[in-house]
């Protein structure tokens, strides 16, 4: 197990820093300069506020450092853009929110997903299987840019009974949309999986086996057809992970919940670069880590993959 | 001897795009306590149909009809729960592929076990400890250890041996074994056969034996019947049908298997192709590929007769049958 | 005469199995045909691909060109009418909404295309020589493959369009960028199980070189998995364009897509302008409909799985 977890690892480090150097890169690679908009600056108050930066290095020492700051201090430097805070402060700020809402989406996504999954395959043909097979069509063409605005439309302008946006300190009705349009395809997605996946296992020898043993259905489906059904479910979680992290890029700027997304973007239009190159290398972490999850949980459920 | 099972005009059909296939065609026959009866024919004769029609395993689009007496219920006319208390406990099953029959995400013991626990009422830790047992039982070296293995970690001769376990647990009136050889190497062959006959003999278990292979029927069964096209066309005793086959297509069938001792010249295999289900011939099903066939069999379609003590043919022809001489 | 029959009788035996020798491709295209939605949805999408040809010439206003006579009073006058020569009502400027959608469904389309075709090419290349040299060199490749998928690719998407600017080429790059990795395990696979085939094996043995092999004999043998996964693709590239439209990153103005229009239309349809969602929208969920259904009808045509 232990083995097993450190050469996933010895993957996702050099994968974590070669994400770290190319966005540095990529922000040395700008043109002009952060501070560029400032009209008039004397020279030496630019040369006081490189130095303060550290941008009077070279740069490959810049980006040692920087590397050296995000791994071992976790410390994003200071923000370009906000003189009196770091990117710290602004990914502390925004986080939660996202965390807030994204582990619904997540958990909703992968439970309704997987339960609807099941039904519509032990009820094969069934309103219920088809009603699950609708969603699933519909869903895959109503991502989450759509689904917010048309969920606005219906339960803000039509019935009035949700809020458009805003946060509000994470009250119920500000978080119950949020979810919704994130959570919605990636729901659909993981049962059209759970469903093509569970229809092959039911039709497998070894569940013939068992339906032969003369154990109830319930056991069957429970006991003998889940667990290997959901092997390909466990494998779409990591790129579920992804689109829910891009996708709240959409949600803060369409409902206003003023989480990372928000920051991103609002750093993206000021050229920030500071806190753009600090969030995306920590969403880059984190996707690496749910990776990194994914694959030992899918180990843990594959009893042939040595552990 | 006590029949444990009755079959009567037992039917199997199966629904198609927009047609319908007769896979058993009123099939009739007694199992009797203990014996081992040998279900031969080609794939496709319906066979392995009727048998998983009995354990209520046929595919969706497949449906049933007759009458299955196992004492005095009628298998065929239970509900899905009510059937659940009667397979696994008072019929069982093994499959052809052993590789493929077991669960790959569970443990040994866990697929043994659960029998014990849900026909026998045991605690968990009664039926690992019977489960155990078992596995010995049926030769498998280590068995507390290998109760512990997954299935991709043994071999196809050890899981056959684990699924014979699995099927004997509840010391079954039935046991089906569906070509329970086929799949594996020929020196394990003969050692499981060997295990079947001395379980079933132990546990007074009938042996249901379906099968292609009469090599396999001549070492361990007693009586056999052999299906052609979803009918029954010769029953009687493995000796009788052996010495003395009364249908074509059993005397067919005997020259189509090698025999290493008689060292003939050739094999004399039957000609052309089983028929489909879906365009049998009229009258006789066999008559295109018969060398005896004649104006009536091509008419009429012959019904099981007695052809002599304890056993029947589905044949018109009476006259004396050399093979591959004819003509 | 008994012979006679016996003969007969295997001739007649034969004849009711027959085994037609149909193409692989002749026997898809007869499932495709059959398969009832795929071929509908087919016919849809060349509709839309004509109207986005025709559709121009029957505008009666340009893209960019503001209709005064609206504008201040969209709602009122601004509305859908073949008076006005606005089939689709203006948007919130005044600007021609047919106009707009038409370009929008062609820049979409383009998107789309392009991308599935750089996915198609560096995939399919990238895929069958690691599949095709396997060993060490295969695992380098298929890492980095792994390394590139584990990153957030949104974020450094959108990293490029801030620093590079936005225009077409930028968002084509970017798109490509990402769309050529799923094609290329795909393709791998795929060649893993070919290679080891017998005609393979013996170009092998007749002194081919391994390019003349891979493009000889492996890649036209992948055509079928391409061209399914190309088709089911081309939507994905929609949705990404659509995305970074959405998020203002896209193509700049007057030009627009989809996606933008979408997210112009769902920002002003509080105010009841409601036709300026629907119309894109419409256009929108129909392409990724139909593209979806007929890449699920070519899966099932040229599926091996299902032969």
């Amino acid at each position: 197990m232990i083995q097993f977890i450190l050469r996933r690892l010895a993957v996702a480090i050099p994968t974590l820093l070669v994400l770290i150097v190319v966005s540095f890169m990529l922000m040395k690679m700008a043109p002009g300069n952060p501070f560029a908009g400032e009209k008039n600056v004397p020279q030496a108050v630019l040369d006081n506020i490189f130095a303060r930066y550290g941008l009077d290095k070279p740069e490959w020492q810049q980006l040692l450092e920087y590397v050296y700051n995000v791994v071992f201090r976790f410390d994003f430097g200071p923000s370009f853009q906000y003189r009196d805070r770091t990117v710290n402060d602004i990914i502390a700020q925004g986080f939660p929110v996202t965390f807030t809402y994204g582990a619904w989406a997540f958990v909703l996504a992968a439970l309704i997903g997987v339960s609807l999954g099941i039904v519509a395959a032990v009820r094969q043909n069934s309103w219920a299987d088809y009603f699950a097979v609708g969603v699933t069509i519909g869903a895959q063409v109503v991502p989450n840019f759509v689904m917010a605005p048309l969920l606005v439309l219906v339960f803000t302008l039509w019935l009035r009974w949700l809020p458009g946006g805003g946060w509000n300190g994470g009250h119920w009705s500000n978080v119950i949309l949020p979810v919704i349009a994130l959570s919605t395809s990636y729901m659909a997605n993981i049962a059209r999986i759970t469903r093509s996946s569970m229809l092959e296992v039911l039709s497998s020898n070894y569940i013939r086996t068992a339906r032969a043993k003369g154990l109830p259905s319930r056991q069957v489906i429970f006991e003998h057809a889940l667990r290997p059904a959901l092997l390909p479910v466990v494998s779409y979680l990591g790129p579920v992970f992804v689109g829910m992290v891009t996708g709240s890029v959409v949600i803060d700027l369409y409902f206003s919940t003023g989480g990372i997304g928000q920051a991103f973007v609002n750093s993206a239009l000021n050229r920030d670069y500071s806190t753009i190159l600090g969030i995306t290398v920590l969403l880059g972490a984190l996707t690496i880590a749910a990776n990194l999850i994914v694959d030992i949980l899918y180990a843990w459920i594959d009893p042939k993959i040595q552990l | 001897m006590a029949q444990v099972l009755t079959v009567k005009d037992l039917s199997v059909r199966f629904a198609l795009h927009e047609s319908e296939v007769t896979a058993v065609d009123g099939l009739n026959f007694a199992l009797e306590a203990g014996e081992t009866l040998a279900v031969v024919g080609e794939s496709g004769s319906g066979k392995s149909q009727a048998f998983m029609a009995l354990m209520g395993l046929l595919a969706k689009n497949g449906s049933v009809s007759g009458q299955a007496l196992l004492g005095d219920v009628d298998l065929l006319n239970l509900s899905k729960t009510a059937l659940n208390e009667y397979r696994g406990r008072d019929v069982a099953m093994i499959f052809q592929d052993p590789m493929t029959s077991l669960n790959p995400a569970l443990r040994i013991k866990q697929q043994l076990a659960e029998v014990l626990v849900r026909h026998k009422g045991q605690d968990a830790k009664e039926a690992e400890r019977n489960s155990i047992a078992m596995l010995e039982r049926v030769g498998i070296p280590e068995p507390a250890k290998r109760a512990n293995a997954y299935p991709h970690q043994m071999s196809g001769g050890m899981r056959q041996r684990v699924m014979i376990a699995m099927a004997l647990l509840c010391q079954p009136k039935i046991l089906i074994a569906d070509e329970p050889t086929t799949a594996l190497d020929v020196t394990v062959q003969a050692q499981m056969l060997d295990l079947f006959k001395s379980l079933t003999d132990d546990f007074g278990t009938a042996l249901v034996l379906i099968t292609h292979d009469l090599g396999v029927v001549a070492g361990v069964a007693d009586r056999m019947m052999v299906m052609y096209g979803g009918r029954s066309v010769e029953k009687g005793t493995v000796d009788d049908l052996f010495y003395d086959p009364r249908h074509p297509y059993t005397l067919g069938l005997l020259h189509s298997t090698p025999h290493i001792a008689k060292r003939a010249a050739r094999l004399d295999p039957i000609q052309g192709l089983p028929p489909s289900l879906e365009h049998l011939p009229k009258g006789c099903s066999f008559n295109p590929r018969c060398a005896f066939a004649f104006d009536r069999c091509i008419a009429e379609r012959p019904p099981l007769t007695e052809a002599g003590p304890g056993r029947q043919k589905a044949c018109f022809y009476e006259g004396p049958m050399a093979y591959g001489k004819v003509a | 005469m008994l012979a006679d029959t016996r003969i007969d009788g295997v001739a007649k035996a034969e004849a009711i199995t027959p085994t037609k020798g149909r193409s692989l491709w002749r026997d898809a295209g007869y499932r495709f045909v059959r398969n009832r939605a795929a071929l509908v949805s087919l016919f849809v999408l060349l509709g839309v691909v004509v109207f986005t040809i025709v559709g121009p010439f029957f505008a009666r206003w340009s893209i960019e060109k503001i209709d005064w006579s609206v504008v201040g009073n969209v709602l009122s006058k601004g509305y859908p009418s073949v008076e006005t020569g606005h089939f689709f009502g203006t948007d919130e400027v005044g600007r021609d909404l047919y106009s707009r959608v038409i370009q929008g469904t062609q820049v979409s389309l383009m998107v789309g295309i392009i991308g599935a075709g750089i996915a198609v090419i560096v995939g399919t290349i990238y895929g069958a020589v690691a599949g095709y040299f396997g060993g060490r060199i295969d695992s380098l490749m298929m890492r980095f493959v792994d390394i590139l998928y584990s990153i957030p690719y949104m974020f450094i998407l959108i990293l490029l369009l801030i620093i590079f600017g936005r225009s077409f080429v930028m968002l084509f790059v970017g798109v490509g960028l990402i769309s050529w990795l799923g094609m290329a395990r795909v393709v791998r696979g795929q060649t893993l199980t070919l290679k080891n085939r017998e005609f393979v094996e013996a170009a092998i043995a007749t002194g081919a070189k391994p390019l003349t092999v891979i493009f000889r004999h492996i890649v036209p043998n992948l055509l079928g998995i391409v061209v399914v996964y190309a088709t089911l693709l081309v939507p994905e590239m929609i949705l990404l364009e659509s995305f970074i439209s959405f998020l203002g990153l896209g193509v700049q103005e007057p030009n627009t897509s989809l996606g933008a229009l979408i997210s112009e239309g769902s920002r002003t349809m509080q105010y009841g302008t409601i036709w300026q969602l629907i119309f894109p929208l419409v256009f929108f969920v129909t392409i990724l409909f139909t593209f979806f259904f007929v890449g699920d009808g070519l899966r099932d045509a040229l599926d091996p799985k299902d032969r």
